[in-house]
């Protein structure tokens, strides 16, 4: 049995046919090929695979792909035009925010929705807003400066 | 400018590619026809496999195949050990990539099915239908040597996998003679390294050729090559490693494992391409662990603080196979650095490697070092505290005073360099010691219990000298080499045979080459991870990768640095023993206005239309580089806890870490390594344990229960340095991925123990886990 599906992913509309337990995690890395979104788990723990729905971080190895019907999802690939870097992007590479860089789309997405509930977070804001995402090589501290490097960037947007 | 860039925090250049999501990794492959594997795992941690079933799973939607042992054996050999330790009487138990009658841990592969989609390979998991025997089992390393444990193997009786020893000096007489002796039993929690990326493999087979291509999750793939060859039969030239972006390892991503030649037998056998990648829970009970030590441990010593002796039994746990370099790292890694930073005239140990009913152990960051120093600072602050001494200053008196080319230790080993004296007082002078003891005495009037925890350390790194990798067993060498290539442009395209997998080299071995040749650091790329492109190598482990890589490349471009000058001497007249040269120009001494430039010259080498005769065409040259020793990296750290005793919660105030690598070419990723290390140390000291129950089922098989750290647990980490090149060096550096982590776990051990002495509490189990603290303030409490 397939389902119908309507999504717009990195500004295009895709239309596709999918089996309803299809994951929205493998829909992006599997059906699209967008395979920035990382998968890191299998109990939802690590954020690896964060993406933006609506505007709104989710992690999308847990959410089914039907669910993201109608919506509009921002991957790693999408955040900023080709040959450009989002300020918070920006930000983590120049305070040395990734090592692997494998937890990283995840990591970016979760600084995203941190800074968009809160513009001006202090170091303790951040070490909270970010405990659902898991970082094996920074020891967290560089991702810290990074989240504080952006937020000054982005100016309290 | 260039000369400078040595030495340079400048932004990496992997990183653009990681942050939008371009970096290709294993699990992001895809090519046509591709098909999927899912293997299914034991649910027993010893069992007979009386009945396998793959009929109904065959039949299952999307299913191209089902694999068993017995279509692999006899194709696939067993997986090899690769680190042989001579004089040990070592049993090497028969590693099948998928087991036949006998499955030894939960995760031990029994069956693969190979499907259209990844989805339908694990539903078809479930049709296999397959009856165990159960068997006892067992899994805690020391129990494993008790009469009448389990057995493992039969070939391995009373589960002893190895017995080694070291000796240096005459430790009974010093036993003997001591003033005070000081005992302790430490249990080494096991560990799982869980690098964010799980491990993966794509295997695409050429029938028409007879090439394979073999993308893995790898610290190694020359390794993976050598290895694959002997595992699969494909020809070592036919065989095809790459290595791509690699989501960390930590010491799991160097042996090879049942999953990649798995896909490589299912590519060959089906004539698709055959991608695998691990789940998780697959990781925590398939992907290697770490540490797994029971020791029992003394220290001799004198009443004025002097440590005459050390001796240890270990019991390490090697899992239910031995891993590639299992054996080598509680032996060769830990045994040999029994002595630490110190003056110990006598040390005994002997280490008995244990099968048991488990993941198998393998290097996990610091591999043997972190369980030495562990024992070491555990040991003397219990010391300290049994003569009554600060720890500060007992250890003061034992460190090895400052030395700049060797000092050998009682375990044979020859240091060399250090200044760990010099490392202590600048990690005491940041924190602000003799304050805090202060502040502590007053916290204490109060009920507050704070502890300051130190440590000392010195570590092994930089493996190695290869005719002594071959003395002590390691079957393989421990060069590294590096190709420099000038393109026309005077671009530069660096090959080398280590793989960085989130350490930053492609960066760092840029500013090498700009810093001795004085080209612009973005005119040089670096390129790894492919066998067919990059020179031989044997790995990244060992924080090996700039200590014996780099000092290939360093080699490499000193080469062209001579062709150069000699090109230069022809091109402006002059004989090469006039020449001079600052900042990529080449000039005849005293003329520094007419120059030919590094570009000029590779210029002219490659149109060759003017060259001295007999001299090459071309701007290239190779190194191979074999050190004449390991580098020994050393350090102090400092951790200080607030503890509360009704709860247990352990609050970690502050971190100081000052380690010394040598020549610093980039602080900034020196400091995001120690960040890095330093966390992963703490965790083991108080969230991280791999827990069986004593059937052998992993209870920590998942994120959710085996706590690495989060972010929101963690103080700021203050790192600083000292300077010490190591003499033998090209370029004087050491190395700095495993530092953290040796010297942080007992720094905060040892600032928890500080901390609760009051209450009577001298020892704790790891992790220290609010739970444990809170039973061993109970068990205090009742006792005095």
């Amino acid at each position: 049995m397939t389902v119908s599906v309507s999504v717009t992913v990195n500004g295009q509309r895709y239309q596709d046919e999918i089996e309803p337990r299809l994951l929205l995690v493998h829909y992006l890395r599997d059906r699209l090929g967008l395979t920035g979104t990382k998968i890191a788990c299998d109990t939802s723990q690590c954020g690896s695979c964060t993406v933006l729905v609506d505007g709104v971080a989710a992690k999308s190895c847990t959410c089914l792909a039907v669910q993201a019907d109608g919506t509009s999802v921002t991957t790693i690939e999408g955040l900023a035009a080709p040959g450009t870097l989002h300020p918070i992007q920006e930000a983590f590479w120049d305070k040395h925010g990734l090592q692997c860089g494998f937890c990283t789309p995840g990591m970016v997405f979760a600084t995203h929705e941190l800074l968009r509930q809160n513009p001006n977070p202090s170091p303790e804001d951040i070490r909270h807003g970010l405990e659902g995402n898991l970082c094996r090589c920074t020891g967290y501290q560089n991702i810290v400066r990074a989240v504080q490097t952006a937020a000054a960037a982005m100016g309290g947007r | 400018m260039s000369a400078r860039i040595f030495g340079s925090a400048i932004r990496r250049r992997e990183d653009p590619r990681l942050l939008t999501g371009t970096g290709t990794f294993t699990d992001d492959i895809s090519l046509p026809g591709m098909v999927y594997a899912a293997m299914l795992r034991s649910p027993h941690a010893h069992a007979r496999i009386t009945r396998i079933d793959t009929t109904r799973a065959k039949s299952a939607p999307g299913v191209v195949a089902v694999f068993t042992g017995a279509d692999t054996a006899g194709v696939l050999k067993p997986l090899p050990c690769a680190w042989l330790i001579p004089n040990s009487n070592l049993k090497v138990a028969e590693y099948p990539v998928i087991a036949r009658d006998v499955v030894r841990y939960v995760g031990d592969v029994v069956a693969v099915v190979v499907a259209q989609s990844a989805y339908q390979a694990y539903d078809a998991l479930e049709y296999i239908d397959v009856v165990y025997a159960p068997l006892a089992a067992v899994v805690n390393p020391q129990k494993a040597a008790a009469a009448g444990a389990p057995q493992v193997h039969d070939s391995a009786p009373g589960n002893q996998a190895f017995h080694w020893t070291v000796s240096g000096g005459d430790v009974d007489a010093a036993f003997k003679s001591a003033e005070v002796v000081v005992k302790d039993r430490i249990v080494q929690q096991r560990l799982i390294p869980t690098a964010m990326e799980p491990r993966a493999a794509v295997a695409q087979w050429t029938a028409a050729t007879g090439e394979l291509t073999l993308w893995n999750t790898t610290q190694n793939p020359h390794i993976v090559r050598f290895i694959g060859s002997i595992v699969t039969g494909v020809p070592e030239d036919q065989l095809r490693v790459i290595a791509p972006e690699v989501g960390g390892g930590f010491g799991s991503k160097i042996a090879q494992y049942p999953g990649e030649f798995i896909a490589v037998f299912a590519a060959m056998k089906l004539n698709r391409p055959v991608k695998w990648t691990e789940t998780r829970s697959e990781n925590f009970i398939a992907t290697t662990h770490g540490r797994d030590h029971v020791q029992e441990v003394e220290m001799a010593g004198t009443r004025d603080g002097r440590i005459t002796g050390v001796r240890a039994q270990v019991w390490a746990g090697m899992g239910a196979y031995l891993s590639a370099a299992a054996p080598g790292i509680p032996t060769i890694l830990h045994g040999l650095m029994l002595c630490g930073p110190y003056q110990i005239p006598a040390v005994h140990e002997d280490v008995y490697g244990m099968y048991t009913n488990t993941t198998p152990v393998e290097a996990y960051r610091g591999a043997g070092r972190p369980e030495a120093t562990y024992l070491l600072e555990r040991l003397i602050d219990r010391f300290a505290h049994a003569i009554g001494k600060d720890p500060v200053e007992v250890r003061r008196a034992n460190l090895i005073p400052p030395f700049t080319s060797g000092h050998t230790v009682a375990t044979g080993l020859s240091y060399d360099s250090g200044n760990y004296a010099g490392a202590l007082d600048k990690a005491l002078a940041q924190v602000g010691y003799s304050a805090l003891r202060q502040e502590q005495a007053a916290l204490r009037k109060q009920g507050r219990y704070m502890g300051i925890g130190v440590s000392t350390y010195v570590e092994i790194c930089g493996l190695g000298p290869s005719q002594v990798a071959g003395a002590v067993g390691f079957q393989g060498g421990l060069w590294e080499s590096a190709i420099v290539r000038f393109h026309p442009s005077g671009k530069v395209n660096v090959f080398i045979g280590t793989k960085p997998h989130g350490q930053g080299e492609e960066t760092t071995f840029a500013q090498i080459v700009a810093s001795e040749l004085g080209v612009d650091v973005n005119d040089v790329k670096v390129i790894h991870g492919d066998t067919d492109k990059t020179p031989m190598g044997w790995g990244t482990y060992g924080s090996r990768t700039t200590a014996v890589g780099g000092a290939a490349l360093a080699m490499a471009v000193r080469k062209i640095k001579d062709k150069a000058t000699a090109l230069a001497a022809h091109l402006l007249e002059a004989s090469v023993e006039d020449m001079d040269y600052a900042d990529g120009k080449f000039f005849v001494k005293g003329a520094p206005a007419k120059v030919k430039t590094i570009q000029d010259i590779a210029l002219m080498a490659n149109v060759a239309w003017n060259m001295p005769a007999g001299m090459e065409a071309g701007l290239e040259a190779s190194s191979f580089y074999d050190p004449p020793n390991f580098v020994y990296p050393f350090g102090a750290h400092v951790a200080v806890v607030e503890v509360e005793p009704s709860t247990g919660q352990i609050q970690l105030k502050r971190y100081v870490a000052v380690d010394d690598c040598g020549p610093q070419i980039n602080p900034m990723i020196v400091e995001g390594q120690v960040h890095g290390g330093v966390v992963q140390g703490i965790g083991q000291a108080l969230w991280e344990e791999a827990v069986y129950d004593d059937s052998g089922q992993l209870l920590t098989g998942s994120l959710m229960d085996y706590a690495i750290p989060r972010a929101d647990v963690l103080p700021d980490i203050e790192v600083l340095s000292t300077v010490t090149p190591s003499p033998h060096h090209p370029l004087g550096v050491k190395g700095i991925g495993e530092a953290g982590t040796i010297a942080s776990t007992c720094t905060v051990y040892n600032a928890v123990i500080d901390a609760l002495r009051p209450l009577g509490v001298d020892a704790l189990p790891m992790p220290m886990k609010p739970e444990n603290v809170w039973h061993a303030v109970q068990a205090a409490r009742k006792g005095a």
